[in-house]
């Protein structure tokens, strides 16, 4: 079973987010890790492999730093890597799906997995863009997979509630919070993430123009929200607080 | 030359959702001010009936999509009708509610029409002409504005909760036209649904929502915030810490990686305030936080604030609410 697992790099969940002297969001000093969602089906296709044998490929796009969270990965548990750097100015998900699905088209594939959503731009698009240009089912948002004879059966959040999908293989499945706890690399992981293949390929070697893969949508700014400021604390015993509260979401916010 | 605004209607226990009006009243003004049709796409089955009604909300034209493969959703069904309808009329702009069917529609339909899409759109606005859509990045930590240049039609999700309703116009009705369609092979083939019964309302569509933290310190105190929301008709959140601690459920949880909300009224009850949980919440209108510990982050985002312990504060919090209510 070969499957494919579409990763990216993003911002620790605890990074502070601040704009550069172009306006556009600094990258200086921010602490850079696997996406959360990525990382819980790295972890699945490294559980599918252990159960049903095969081989594991990441596949990035994005700059070199990205090698940093491809090897985390591969010291996990996974075989290979393919990271492409799309060396263009502006790209959006239409450019990543696009030069994913040309990279993983041209490597093979039973399954492909992906986190449902970036935390960065939390579009939540690409993945099922690649599908759509693959021409694969999709399932979204899922917090099972069980895969029997070409066949995979995933549990995916609907609103309110799950569902269990059924497709046929190969299907592009995204992982939610949930799925799995990923496993910590471990000292022999980590030694031997070092040897293992690490491909990096331009637009070029994939056979795909900047113009094939330009950006549909175009950014006009960043800005950052106005900070919220602080309000008022409700001093006084607790019955005394809560009862100004009540009277101060009434009165005085007007909201209830 | 692409003409006119669409909005995917969704359909929830045979209702139309909230997110779709908002849409409706928003694409309203867009369309009056472009000179376009508002158009309306409703898909299922046995919904005919709820087309009509579209039309207090502004839609001029209901489309609707019936059949008996369509009853459920399916990603490859939906996306294939809605795709082959929007490839014959052409319209400038399909905008949808960012649910989690919104989102999983809107990317296959997008990348089939090879088209832009923007999602979780919290703001649209008309710029030269153009619809210029405002959406957050970083969960909220930051925003970008943006605009689809060339490819139509142009395609946004739109966070519930966020754009204001129009009071609905009695007696205006939009024009219902019914199509045929094929929805084609599909597969994904639904073996089970489970919905948990709930009475509360959507976390992302909830009005007020009363969340717990770590200070919440087990899952069986989470009954003290149950009481509070049904007394005030609202949804029950979690913050990160309590999910990870199996509290309750990922469903449940607010922040940068579980649900981002904007209700009118947060009360954030035992929650610190990390970075990342501000993230998801830090655009609620008004924010109530309950926390024994004064210097607690979420002090510095909270519009009201008492410092106690809120397994005090709370069950007061709720009697106090119920004798408002019962006196208004």
């Amino acid at each position: 079973m070969k499957i494919i697992v579409l990763m990216k790099q993003t911002f620790d969940t605890e990074a502070k987010i601040t704009l550069d002297g172009q306006g556009k969001i600094n990258r200086q000093g921010v602490n850079l890790i696997i996406n959360p969602y990525d990382e819980f089906a790295v972890e699945e296709a490294l559980r599918i492999k252990e159960k049903h044998g095969g081989e594991v490929v990441l596949v990035s796009v994005g700059a070199d730093s990205v090698q940093e969270a491809l090897r985390q990965a591969l010291a996990m548990g996974a075989d290979r890597a393919v990271l492409i750097n799309p060396e263009m100015e502006e790209v959006d998900e239409f450019t990543t799906a696009t030069i994913l699905a040309r990279a993983v088209s041209g490597l093979g594939y039973d399954l492909i997995l992906g986190g449902w959503r970036a935390i960065d731009d939390g579009s939540a698009q690409v993945a099922g863009r690649v599908a759509e240009i693959l021409d694969l089912p999709v399932v979204n948002q899922v917090t099972k997979i069980e895969i029997e004879a070409g066949k995979a059966v995933a549990t995916r959040d609907i609103e309110g509630g799950n569902e269990v999908v059924e497709v046929s293989l190969p299907a592009v499945l995204t992982a939610q919070k949930g799925l799995n706890e990923p496993r910590y690399p471990t000292m022999k992981g980590i030694m031997q993430a070092k040897k293992k293949p690490m491909e990096k390929k331009n637009l070029a070697d994939l056979g795909l123009s900047a113009d094939q893969a330009a950006p549909k949508v175009k950014v006009l700014e960043y800005f950052l929200p106005k900070p919220r400021a602080a309000g008022k604390i409700l001093e006084g015993e607790v019955p005394e607080a809560v009862a100004a509260l009540v009277k101060a979401l009434r009165e005085e916010a007007k909201v209830i | 030359m692409a003409k006119g605004i669409w909005v995917y209607a969704e359909v929830r226990d045979n209702k139309i959702k909230k997110v779709t009006c908002e849409i409706l009243s928003a694409g309203r003004k867009f369309a009056d001010q472009l000179g376009e049709e508002l158009c309306a796409v409703l898909v299922g089955k046995g919904l005919a009936e709820l087309a009509p009604g579209l039309g207090a909300y502004g839609a001029d034209k209901v489309y609707v999509i019936e059949g008996d493969r369509l009853e459920n959703y399916t990603t490859d069904g939906y996306t294939k009708v809605v795709a082959d309808l929007i490839k014959e009329h052409q319209p400038s702009a399909f905008l949808l509610g960012c649910t989690i069917r919104g989102r999983d529609l809107a990317a296959q339909v997008a990348q089939r029409l090879n088209t832009g899409l923007l999602t979780d759109c919290t703001d649209i606005a008309l710029e030269d002409g153009r619809l210029v859509f405002t959406r957050p990045i970083y969960a909220g930590k930051a925003f970008v504005r943006a605009y689809c240049p060339e490819a139509r039609p142009v395609m946004a999700t739109i966070r519930p909760n966020v754009l204001p309703v129009d009071a609905p116009q009695e007696g205006r009705t939009a024009e219902v036209v019914p199509v045929s369609a094929d929805p084609g092979d599909l597969r994904q083939v639904i073996r089970e649904v489970v919905r948990q019964v709930s009475t509360r309302p959507e976390l992302t569509e909830a009005d007020i929502i009363v969340s717990g933290g770590r200070g919440m310190k087990g899952p069986e105190n989470f009954k003290i915030l149950e009481e509070l929301a049904d007394v005030l008709g609202a949804a029950v959140g979690a913050s990160r810490a309590a999910v990870d601690a199996g509290w309750a459920p990922h469903s449940m949880q607010v922040g940068q990686t579980g649900k981002t909300v904007s209700p009118t009224i947060y009360i954030a009850c035992g929650i610190s305030g990390a970075i990342q949980h501000l993230a998801g919440m830090g655009s609620s209108k008004c924010i109530v936080a309950i926390n024994k510990d004064p210097e607690a982050n979420i002090f510095k985002v909270a519009t009201y604030g008492i410092v106690a312990d809120l397994f005090q504060a709370v069950p007061l919090l709720t009697e106090e609410f119920k004798k408002l209510l019962a006196s208004s």
